[in-house]
């Protein structure tokens, strides 16, 4: 497989979706930005690590920490599949670096401040430069996925740095900072308003605030343990989370997944794209002073909830999906009270999405408010429903289907005004799409085991895994080393659509009223957690 | 319009007193709960959440106490925007490096009786993120703690009942 135009024979990726994998040179990576934005595609991830060709581990092995040749990577997707791009950076001269993406994809930006951060790697050219995850906590000398996880840098907890927030100056302009810590009951994060009056000038967001290591934490756990840690990146995407490590790690040891497993899984992604999207429908209704919505979307949230824990145990349905398969099986008593569920709740969402419809104070808040167009969300990356609501059609349950949306035919939600009101209608259209989705499930779910054995292999091993979860697609990149290092994870990158998502809010509020930002903000949702990593 | 709100009200009738999947027990606890905590405090319990660092699962089921089956605005206990108004800090997550400065001024900035429950394995014992360069681990690594409720996440009664615990045992 070939990127058109660029002269590297990429290689396949065992996986239930078509990705490709190659290493490249720095010209190359360069070039294949460029030859992707031509054609439509799209920057879906950009992360650092060590490089891990079967040599390239022999000589990790055998030098210091400090030596370890270090390589940046790069995942785009286009109406294909994903390429995954490998560059591996000469670290000799001390200062490894590769050519800046963000020219070409804006969306590359913070995702290379974070590769700074945590990798000591550095886009050449790149004009922000600022640390992202790196809040003065630690030293901005230490990787810490360049280091041994025992090896604790020295806190420095009250030297935060201060950090050079871009300056909006002019006639009545002020700034309005927000958070770490919310008024709501939300994630820390930090947001800086420029404002004129009730206007918004500009926002800038400071992230990274609930950086917990995931990344250097992968590399401590044991390859099939490890899905349960990838289930807590976002806890709201716990189960898409855990699918695509999962994902991840079978394509890594070409593991066949049983069919009843692989419907499963497709089950509890559909109930939690349902649990999360009768949330937010609520939470919108009430940030425009509809409480009304809350209280009758939250009521069917709670239900759905308690009925994913009596069919699955976990009311976020937290660990169900393993290594090789799923954890718990769906009961035959189950599938009648479920279907019943999924009758009474349509009922009583086209009811409320026709109360929306017809609610003019509603429709007043949520028309025109928070605009993306769909040409500044093509630039910018934005992707999943908020992308869908901005006609960015791309949707992995219809672009690439594997078992069992290739047999189930999802119907793509889609709107053009990218408002707050079309991410609303998208939100309603996808809960009714699901909906369908789970009764033809639970129908036809084929019998058979729930698991396949995980072997992990003698040679070291590379996997990677796609999902569309509720908020948009989730991407893992999995390196395993060999069985003469004890299968230990190398690196595990877990990419969050948020962090396409975030920097285009920067842009949906410019023009809105302050008030309105904890509307548009909602209408987003995107996590804190699944960034910051 | 107003009557389809009103009918939809009407029919869903007040579900705090209808829920049909709570169970017996369990709504026994929550009447409980609200009668215990007008002994003790004798007025309203203003709480201030604080996300240290979560993976916002923890959030997902504080929320959920905010409806209509569990009624918490109807126990008197609120959320409060601001920890200047706040009896007691709801806290979660291994406390991340980047928010433990935040965690320590929010702790500052609360008035007394300034309680503080810790919710979820994270902030009980630091779960599966443990203490590493980016996390100080449990909650009471930072600040004092007075009740921790266990769970990945917590259901929202045992939020609830940490809640009562703290109050129960500092008021009293």
């Amino acid at each position: 497989m070939k990127i058109p135009g660029l002269e590297v024979e990429f290689s396949v990726v065992p996986a239930p979706v078509p990705i490709w994998h190659a290493r490249v040179t720095a010209q190359e990576w360069s070039a294949a930005a460029g030859l992707v934005r031509e054609r439509g595609g799209r920057l879906l991830a950009l992360w650092a690590g060590s490089f891990s060709d079967s040599d390239a581990i022999e000589s990790v092995a055998a030098h210091a920490v400090t030596t370890r040749a270090s390589a940046i990577f790069v995942a785009y997707v286009v109406l294909e599949g994903v390429f995954w791009l490998a560059l591996p950076l000469d670290a000799t001269d001390g200062r490894p670096e590769y050519p800046d993406l963000s020219i070409i994809f804006p969306v590359a930006a913070r995702m290379q401040r974070a590769a700074a951060d945590l990798s000591g790697v550095h886009a050449h050219g790149a004009t922000d430069q600022r640390p992202w995850l790196n809040h003065g906590a630690w030293a901005s000398d230490h990787h810490p996925l360049l280091q041994d996880p025992q090896d604790l840098p020295t806190p420095a907890p009250g030297s935060l740095v201060d950090y050079p927030f871009v300056r909006v100056e002019g006639d009545g302009v002020h700034e309005i900072a927000v958070g770490p810590v919310h008024a709501g009951i939300i994630e820390p994060g930090h947001f800086r308003f420029s404002v004129v009056g009730e206007k918004i000038l500009r926002l800038e967001q400071r992230l990274g605030y609930t950086h917990k290591g995931i990344e250097q934490r992968m590399t401590q756990m044991a390859p099939l343990d490890a899905y349960r840690l990838a289930g807590r990146v976002s806890g709201d995407s716990t189960v898409a989370y855990a699918w695509a490590y999962c994902m991840a790690l079978e394509s890594a040891t070409q593991t066949t997944i049983p069919p009843r497993a692989a419907w499963l899984r497709a089950l509890l992604l559909e109930r939690e794209r349902v649990a999360n999207h009768l949330g937010d429908l609520g939470a919108l209704g009430n940030d425009a002073a509809f409480a009304f919505a809350l209280a009758q979307f939250s009521r069917l949230r709670e239900d759905w909830l308690r009925r994913s824990k009596d069919a699955f145990g976990h009311r976020l349905m937290m660990d169900c999906i393993v290594p090789g398969g799923v954890g718990r099986d769906l009961e035959p008593a189950q599938i009648a009270p479920m279907l019943r569920q999924c009758d009474a709740v349509e009922i009583e969402v086209r009811r409320l999405a026709g109360i929306f419809e017809e609610h003019a104070g509603l429709q007043d808040r949520f028309l025109t408010t928070g605009r993306v167009t769909p040409a500044l969300a093509s630039r910018l990356g934005l992707t999943g429903l908020a992308g869908r609501a901005s006609s960015q059609a791309w949707d992995l349950r219809c672009d690439h289907p594997f078992v069992p949306y290739s047999e189930l035919r999802v119907t793509m939600a889609i709107r053009q005004n990218g408002d707050v009101a079309a991410r609303v209608a998208v939100r309603l259209d996808e809960v009714l799409e699901s909906l369908r989705l789970i009764r033809e499930m639970v129908t036809h779910l084929p019998s058979g085991t729930l698991c396949s054995d995980v072997r992990l292999g003698e040679p070291a091993s590379k996997g990677a895994g796609w999902v569309e979860g509720w908020r948009g697609e989730l991407f893992v990149a999995l390196e395993l080393a060999g069985a003469g290092q004890g299968h230990r994870i190398l690196r595990c990158h877990l990419h969050d659509p948020s962090w396409q998502n975030w920097p285009v809010l920067e842009h949906a509020v410019m023009g809105n009223i302050v008030a309105d930002f904890p509307l548009i903000n909602k209408s987003f949702n995107l996590s804190y957690s699944g960034q910051d990593l | 319009m107003i009557w389809r709100i009103v009918r939809q009200i009407a029919r869903v009738g007040i579900a705090t007193e209808l829920a049909p999947d709570i169970g017996e027990e369990a709504q026994a606890e929550v009447s409980r709960i609200q009668q215990e905590l007008l002994n003790i405090l004798g007025q309203a319990l203003c709480i201030r959440e604080v996300d240290a660092g979560s993976c916002n699962g923890c959030e997902l089921e504080i929320n959920a106490l905010g409806n209509p089956y569990y009624n918490l605005e109807g126990l008197g206990i609120r959320f409060v925007a601001s920890p200047r108004h706040a009896d007691l800090l709801l806290v979660t997550g291994p406390v991340s490096r980047n928010m433990e400065v935040a965690l320590k001024r929010t702790f500052d900035a609360t008035p007394g009786p300034k309680l503080v429950v810790a919710v979820g394995d994270c902030a009980c014992d630091g779960g599966i993120f443990g203490e590493s360069y980016a996390t100080c681990g449990r909650v009471s690594n930072v600040i004092p703690v007075d009740v921790v409720v266990g769970g990945c996440p917590p259901e929202p009664v045992a939020i609830l009942r940490g809640i009562l615990t703290a109050v129960r045992r500092r008021v009293r």
